[in-house]
């Protein structure tokens, strides 16, 4: 295979996972490990590296568009920020001394979390009453609906802190912007409606990727060829999928990605235990 | 006074939501033009082994080897700057936010925002190999 055909069929890969990482809210970099390990044969560090990449582009340009719409809680998500960049670097300092197969099962294991999680019963209630720690770190905001703005209050705080320390340890370890961990730490724990928890976990996304990037970068795990297909390729997806999603109600589709990506995180996981990576 | 307090952060946060597109969409070209350039070069050439992991060559894992293969002109070297680009977006972003809340008085924020502007630098030159 020459460099432009891999670089070409790449690229449409890159493209549906950007599309469905944005369908189904996983975020670009979920699909883009098992894309270039299983379908490509490409080392899973090699993946690793091209996945933050991708998780970078689709949360820094999805967010963009989200703060317009003043969803996002700017405050919270740095708030929340100390604890997965702190998990993150953490996660980049344990990959070193993770075999690549122990990597595989993990991450197989992190996908079948998401795409459960993805299918839950979503949060819609905002809290009136918050806890006295969320006041004091002015936490409490409001977002804008068609029906006026919602005032929410959080609580869980420190469960919430420590939900999103694991949380960047696997983005840090794995290379994904596991949202789904966030979105738990925000939804399940703190309680807040899932249009915030959403929307500030894909703001962070980015700032927690950028906090193990550099040190994947100078281990060598970030390669051109490889990168340039992944990160035009999965923001191209990433952009037609928030194109895509104002128009059409991606719950069945959602349903349909999620059985997909149980298959691939098995495969992950079976290919893990028997030491192929 | 709560009013006001709401428009700068909404001011803020359309600023933040500006910077990180313009972040994306310049490294996205920088990206693109030093893909063309690879693919123009290289594109004939055979797929190399990247199933087996080697790691990239100084010249692209430093920000010297970066910076020395950008300015003669080397694709590998404009995608990786372009991928450096990508990767100082949300870093800027930070930086951006650090400044808002000085101007807000939020002495609260700015402490929480020089914490996490640590951790990433710290973890950027940490393990720095200039």
């Amino acid at each position: 295979m020459t460099i432009l055909t891999f670089t070409l069929i790449l690229l449409l890969g890159a493209y549906l996972a950007g599309l469905i990482g944005s369908l189904t809210g996983l975020g670009g970099g979920v699909v883009v490990i098992p894309l270039l390990t299983l379908v490509f044969h490409v080392d899973i560090r090699y993946a690793i590296g091209a996945a933050l990449l991708a998780s970078i582009a689709n949360s820094s340009g999805a967010a963009s568009a989200y703060i317009k719409e003043g969803i996002t809680n700017i405050r919270l998500g740095m708030f929340l920020e100390i604890a997965t960049t702190l998990g993150a670097v953490l996660g980049a300092v344990i990959a070193i001394y993770t075999p690549t197969n122990t990597i595989a099962i993990l991450f197989g294991c992190v996908l079948l979390f998401s795409a459960a999680m993805t299918l839950r019963k979503k949060n819609q209630e905002a809290l009136t009453e918050g806890s006295k720690l969320s006041a004091v770190l002015k936490l409490n905001s409001s977002y804008p609906t068609p029906t006026g703005p919602v005032s929410y209050k959080l609580k869980n705080v420190g469960a919430g802190f420590s939900i999103m320390t694991v949380a960047g340890v696997m983005s840090g370890l794995l290379g994904i912007g596991s949202g789904a961990l966030k979105v738990l730490a925000m939804d399940t724990a703190m309680k807040i409606p899932f249009k915030v928890s959403t929307t500030t976990s894909n703001f962070m996304i980015g700032v927690t990727a950028a906090a193990s990037a550099v040190v994947y970068l100078q281990r060598g795990y970030m390669d051109p060829g490889i990168a340039f297909p992944v990160v035009l390729g999965v923001l191209g997806g990433a952009f037609t999928g928030a194109k895509l999603l104002t128009r059409i109600n991606p719950s069945t589709l959602r349903i349909i990605f999620c059985i997909a990506i149980t298959f691939v995180a098995l495969e992950m996981i079976y290919n893990g235990y028997h030491h192929k990576f | 006074m709560i009013s006001t307090h709401l428009i700068q952060d909404r001011d803020v946060e359309k600023i933040v939501g500006k910077l990180l597109r313009f972040g994306v969409i310049t490294a996205s070209l920088v990206v693109l033009l030093g893909g063309l350039l690879f693919l123009v070069q290289h594109g004939a050439q055979g797929r190399p082994d990247y199933h087996i992991f080697k790691g990239e060559e100084t010249d692209f894992i430093t920000f010297d080897g970066i910076f020395k293969g950008l300015f003669t002109f080397k694709p590998m070297a404009i995608i990786q700057f372009g991928v450096l680009l990508l990767i100082i977006t949300p870093i800027l972003r930070i930086i951006f936010s650090l400044f808002a809340f000085i101007l807000e008085k939020d002495k609260l924020y700015v402490v929480i925002t020089l914490i996490v502007l640590a951790i990433i630098l710290g973890s950027t030159f940490g393990g720095l190999k200039i």
